[in-house]
């Protein structure tokens, strides 16, 4: 190989890539042929990958177009941005714009104002203390860059009180997660490894939990909260929702794996119950906590319904999802920001779905929990 | 899990010292707690500590779960505007009466209440067309990730991304494809020749965009559970059959879909309760337009009882009619369920 040259390296490098890459994608593992039903799999799932990820993709791509381009017919894909140009004689930075000349050269110029109908005011940047021409729009191109902008994300940062609603949602999942791990652990503890009187009433109370759905028992949820004193208070996000039925299923299940020999041995030492639970089941089941916690970050932070009924207009409490909601139920609807805002607040579960997709997926698989 | 200070080469003491005193709130707030909590097990004795380990997540549940359950029947069976249900008058099935009483059956505008005939039949719609299309699709893509494909699990994760994220997000990711003004899917649409169609004021579209958001928000969650029940099915009858010389598809209909006709139940037990309490994807996308075109039971449930003039007690007696529809799908569920442990 020391010998080839470059070009020689090249062709083999570009067969290989073309082979190599066709072969990677649609050879079967172990067989040679590619059949009819193969290749119309990949077209089925390459479609299918591009539905699911293209809308994402696009509210990405929209988020750092500014206003001037964000309505653009056709739309286009990447984020351009008009150029403009400080002009001696005017206060604001004018937008470039290449203008056709009656010889058919083009010649670079700043627009001023706006365009009326389907004129447009160009003035020269050599001689900006001439007054504008006037010309024709279809004579004339804006300049444009693409830029990835953070402009519309620092607007929604000024503009609208995103701070807080990133706090309280991240006060609200941190704190309901720990209290769900706390409190599900303790549940699952207890019905899992001690035999009690009125147990499995418990824990068939606990399933059947599982069957009430929010939807049908809000109206009184709302009466009872508003008694107990959580309406309109971080409390009534935080505390009810935390004690998941789901959890204690998963968590009980976990722990029904762990000798009760252990717990046995820690007894006959003197431990106390408080002990045990602490010191010897809480570190066994440590697999089975990550998969709750992880879960149940994606079920607080993704919450509507009950922050909704519980923080109603309290739009200082409001949460992430509640503030998108309200922004996007305005009568004008600032895009710009509110793009921006969405993809801020879907950051988070896609970093932690890029990380422990595997974990996800399969623990979806194994156990039938909703993310 | 210890960090040994003296693999990073700081001087150990610092590394120990800075360590302790920051785990001592910690440790202290554990030692408090073994200390009270080990004194009430003295009290109690340690017999009954099973009950204190339950009691935390068992008064949630009676308090925010069960009581509600309960008091949904009062609400339902009494009116007024207020809350409190000792300033409201009983008035027998007088919220079920008005929900249902139509001059003409056979015209909903005639009917008292006629948002909520709509909203009944909008979810009848919505669930008639959402649970097939979720179920075929599931099916294919199941189908699809079960061959023996390169980058399964690229492909896999693609349809899977959506299950995680929010409603609201689905819900503008897609309200941001619809606009008339620069949407992508008028754009595309415009590739071909077709003028830009204002969808947020059709509300045929809507129902359709609605129930297309909700499938691709939740299609990968099924899509799992049923590439999980076809990953069970045993390779040796798909062996036999093909020495048996059955087709692809003969192998489809014959061995595949007989062995997972009860996941395939499961599934569509599970897409009808959730069509049913459908709510907040397409709350986001189209807030019940226009006008009551996209209204859904829950969210009429919502806006009945949430926004003046506050009909709690109607809003209740929906919530009951809509708890028992779903206490017969979840019956149907815990009947499949059984069968299918026992079959197992």
């Amino acid at each position: 190989m020391a010998h080839a040259s470059a070009t020689e390296r090249d062709t083999a490098n570009y067969r290989w890539w073309g082979t190599g890459l066709f072969a990677f994608l649609f050879r079967r593992k172990g067989r040679k042929r590619l059949s009819a039903a193969d290749v119309i799999t990949y077209i089925f799932l390459v479609v299918g990958t591009v539905v699911m990820f293209f809308p994402v993709l696009w509210l990405i791509m929209s988020s750092f177009k500014p206003i001037t381009t964000l309505y653009l017919t056709p739309p286009t894909f990447l984020p351009y941005h008009p150029v403009m140009a400080q002009v001696a004689g005017y206060p604001e930075p004018l937008p470039l714009v290449d203008v056709r000349q009656e010889d058919g050269t083009v010649k670079r110029m700043a627009r001023v104002g706006r365009v009326i109908g389907i004129e447009a005011r160009v003035v020269d940047l050599d001689a900006p203390a001439e007054p504008p021409i006037r010309i024709r729009i279809e004579n004339m191109t804006p300049v444009q860059e693409v830029r990835f902008d953070l402009a519309n994300y620092t607007n929604a940062i000024d503009r609208f009180p995103f701070g807080v609603y990133l706090r309280n949602s991240v006060v609200i999942t941190i704190s309901a997660t720990a209290l769900t791990l706390l409190i599900n652990s303790m549940a699952a503890y207890a019905l899992s490894k001690y035999r009690f009187r009125g147990r499995n009433t418990i824990f068939l109370l606990i399933l059947s939990a599982l069957m009430v759905p929010l939807s049908v028992i809000m109206i009184p949820v709302f009466l009872v909260i508003s008694r107990v004193g959580m309406a309109g208070s971080l409390l009534g996000v935080i505390i009810p929702p935390a004690a998941t039925p789901t959890g204690v299923f998963l968590l009980r299940q976990y722990m029904l794996t762990i000798p009760d020999e252990l717990i046995e041995a820690a007894r006959i030492d003197g431990a106390t119950e408080w002990r045990i639970y602490w010191r010897i089941v809480m570190p066994l089941a440590v697999p089975a906590l990550a998969v709750l916690a992880i879960f149940s970050f994606m079920w607080r932070w993704n919450d509507f319904l009950w922050p909704l009924i519980v923080l109603g207009g309290r739009s200082d409490l409001a949460t992430l999802q509640l503030g998108l909601q309200s922004f996007q139920g305005e009568l004008n609807v600032q895009w710009d920001s509110l793009l921006a805002m969405t993809v801020l607040s879907l950051l988070p579960v896609v970093v932690v779905f890029g990380i422990l997709q595997k974990y996800i997926t399969t623990g979806i698989a194994s156990t039938g929990l909703k993310g | 899990m210890k960090i040994k200070p003296d693999a990073v080469g700081a001087p150990p003491d610092l590394f120990r010292a800075i360590g302790r005193i920051l785990s001592l709130p910690l440790v202290g707030i554990l030692h408090l707690l073994d200390l009270i909590i080990g004194s009430l097990e003295r009290v109690i004795g340690h017999r009954r500590m099973p009950y204190f380990f339950v009691l935390p997540n068992m008064l949630i549940f009676v308090i925010f779960v069960m009581l509600p359950l309960l008091l949904n029947f009062l609400f339902a069976f009494t009116g007024g505007s207020s809350i409190l249900p000792e300033n409201r008058p009983w008035v027998g099935t007088g919220n079920f009466e008005r929900l249902l009483s139509c001059g003409n059956i056979w015209d909903v505008s005639t009917c008292r209440e006629d948002v909520f005939f709509f909203a009944v039949r909008n979810t009848f719609l919505f669930v008639i067309v959402e649970v097939p299309a979720m179920i075929v699709l599931a099916m294919l893509i199941a189908l699809a990730l079960n061959r023996d494909i390169r980058l399964r699990g690229f492909f896999r994760s693609a349809f899977f991304f959506p299950v995680l994220l929010s409603p609201v997000v689905v819900a503008l990711i897609w309200k941001w494809m619809l606009q008339t003004r620069g949407g992508l899917i008028n754009t595309v649409l415009g590739f071909f020749g077709i003028a830009p169609i204002a969808f947020v004021l059709d509300g045929n579209w809507m129902m359709f965009w609605a129930i297309f958001v909700s499938v691709w928000a939740q299609v990968g969650f099924y899509a799992l559970i049923l590439l999980a029940g076809l990953q069970g099915i045993p390779p040796v009858l798909y062996e036999a059959a093909e020495i048996d010389g059955a087709t692809e598809i003969q192998r489809f209909w014959k061995v595949t879909l007989p062995l997972l006709r009860p996941t395939l139940l499961v599934v569509l037990v599970l897409t009808l309760i959730r069509g049913v309490q459908m709510f907040d994807h397409v709350y986001v996308l189209t807030g019940g337009g226009p006008g009551t075109a996209t209204v859904l039971t829950v969210q009429y449930i919502y806006r009945t009882a949430f926004e003046p003039p506050n009909n709690w007690g109607m809003a209740a007696s929906v919530s009951l009619m809509l708890a028992a529809v779903l206490a017969v799908l979840t019956v149907i569920q815990l009947l499949l369920n059984r069968r299918q442990t026992e079959s197992a």
